[in-house]
């Protein structure tokens, strides 16, 4: 069984995740995250030698049709084709803050 | 309970026959909403004079073939609408405006359905009451002492209420299920991979789906048809177009096979929610179906797989929040690493 997560391993993660927890919070995360990873020990146990990866899936199993789909096994591609994107303005129309030409996000400077 | 207002399929039909129009549908759709989401809090926003706009330009195009032209639909926060507010039920997306529809949107506009407002719920989705919503809760319409479930709670309110004949929500672990359940109408979780997630806003992608609420069946096996199938736009939406739901209703359950897992019905089920399921049963097995019981061994490993892949899952998406491209950003920060986390103190 892994060692509990502490208050310190939480703000730890917190200032990775760029978050401010208040120091309750912290504790109170702690317990939750400890319990959140007693369920990995518990799906650990789950023996699965020879199935394939989900990812390698397009959930072709389906309960009523019978698509053995090979096909369908590769992630879904498309030609590597430029095709239209947003807008620059559309990407910017909601931005809390842009430069005067109105082509950037302008944000506080790093340090 | 107010009389019952028509369903989707007599919404639509009526206006074919010319009995109806879309504008006036829109417009008793927007009186409801007026006389009860006051008490309700269903909606988080009413696009009043965008969608009979919009209803006017479906009359005057005369062409009704849409499978759910004129027919008013509210669409859960969580879904992105052009040039409407998603808050997905937070503070953190005040002022968001997306540039762009989801695809289910898309194509319940495609077959002539007329957006009304998006609905309250759970924060990004995660809750099971809409008690979690920066917009205050929704109530259940038959009892607004109570929770309506959630997190698509608002949507399943919109139609309990008779405020639209049908609405959007999403479907994570429960959230379209359980708020029709207690509010008692028709909603369902679509398979993963049926209908696209693109627009809608990410909790967990493994295991997100949009899915439709509706007073009948018939109802919502049409808004079922009307939004799924393959989409360019998302990768994991199945290539392979799905068969068509409305179209297996006349059928009936002669010849249908259910599996029921009776391990899973014994813990922690009030007695009257098991009478009523073996009652639904019951129905079921005198309409032509067949019951069977399963057994469904790693169904005890669905919660440990749920908490581990939701949350990790939510974490990834929920970090582009940050008040650098949209929504709130904090006033209170002069280096950017205190602007994303005291933003995110401040919208989460």
């Amino acid at each position: 069984m892994a060692d509990p997560i502490t208050a310190r391993d939480v703000a730890h993660i917190a200032r990775l995740a760029r978050l401010d927890l208040a120091a309750d919070e912290a504790e109170a995360f702690a317990r939750q995250l400890t319990d959140i990873l007693a369920y990995a020990a518990i799906v650990q146990q789950v023996n699965t030698p020879d199935l394939p990866s989900a990812s390698s899936q397009d959930g072709s199993a389906d309960g009523r049709s019978s698509e053995a789909g090979s096909a369908e096994g590769r992630a879904s591609q498309r030609a590597d084709a430029a095709t239209p994107g947003i807008s620059r303005d559309a990407a910017l129309a909601s931005a809390p803050d842009r430069s005067a030409d109105g082509t950037l996000f302008r944000v506080p400077k790093v340090l | 309970m107010n009389a019952r207002t028509p369903s989707a399929v007599a919404v639509r039909d009526a206006i074919r026959r010319g009995e109806l129009t879309a504008e006036r549908a829109v417009g008793e759709a927007l009186d409801a909403i007026a006389a009860r989401n006051p008490a309700l809090n269903a909606f988080v926003s009413v696009a009043g004079e965008r969608a009979l706009a919009r209803a006017r330009r479906l009359d005057r195009n005369g062409d009704t073939s849409g499978a759910l032209h004129g027919v008013p639909v509210a669409i859960k926060d969580t879904i992105c609408v052009r040039d409407m507010p998603a808050t997905a039920g937070s503070r953190i997306l005040a002022g968001y405006m997306p540039p762009y529809d989801a695809t289910v949107i898309t194509r319940l506009e495609a077959a002539g359905a007329v957006v009304i407002g998006k609905t309250n719920c759970d924060e990004f989705a995660m809750g099971s009451s809409t008690e979690h919503s920066a917009f205050g809760p929704a109530r259940n319409p038959h009892d607004p002492s109570r929770t309506p479930g959630g997190s698509s709670g608002g949507s399943a309110v919109a139609v309990a209420a008779d405020m639209t004949p049908l609405a959007l929500g999403s479907d994570t672990g429960g959230s379209v299920r359980q708020p029709a359940a207690l509010c008692g109408i028709v909603g369902a979780r679509p398979t993963y991979g049926r209908v696209s997630r693109y627009g809608l806003i990410a909790f967990a992608s493994s295991l997100d789906q949009v899915g439709p609420f509706g007073r009948t069946v018939a109802d919502t096996a049409l808004m079922q048809d009307a939004i799924e199938g393959p989409d360019e736009h998302d990768a994991t939406c199945r290539a392979t177009p799905p068969s068509s739901c409305s179209s297996t209703l006349d059928a009936g359950c002669k010849g249908l096979r259910i599996g029921v897992p009776r391990h899973l019905t014994t813990d922690g089920v009030d007695a009257d929610v098991r009478d009523a399921f073996e009652a639904a049963l019951d129905r079921l097995a005198r309409s032509g179906a067949t019951i069977d019981t399963v057994e469904l061994p790693h169904s005890q490993y669905s919660i440990p797989v749920y908490y581990l892949v939701a949350t990790a899952e939510a974490s990834s998406n929920l970090a582009r929040f940050d008040g650098v491209r949209y929504g709130h950003r904090t006033s209170d920060a002069d280096t950017l690493e205190a602007m994303y986390a005291r933003t995110r103190r401040e919208g989460f």
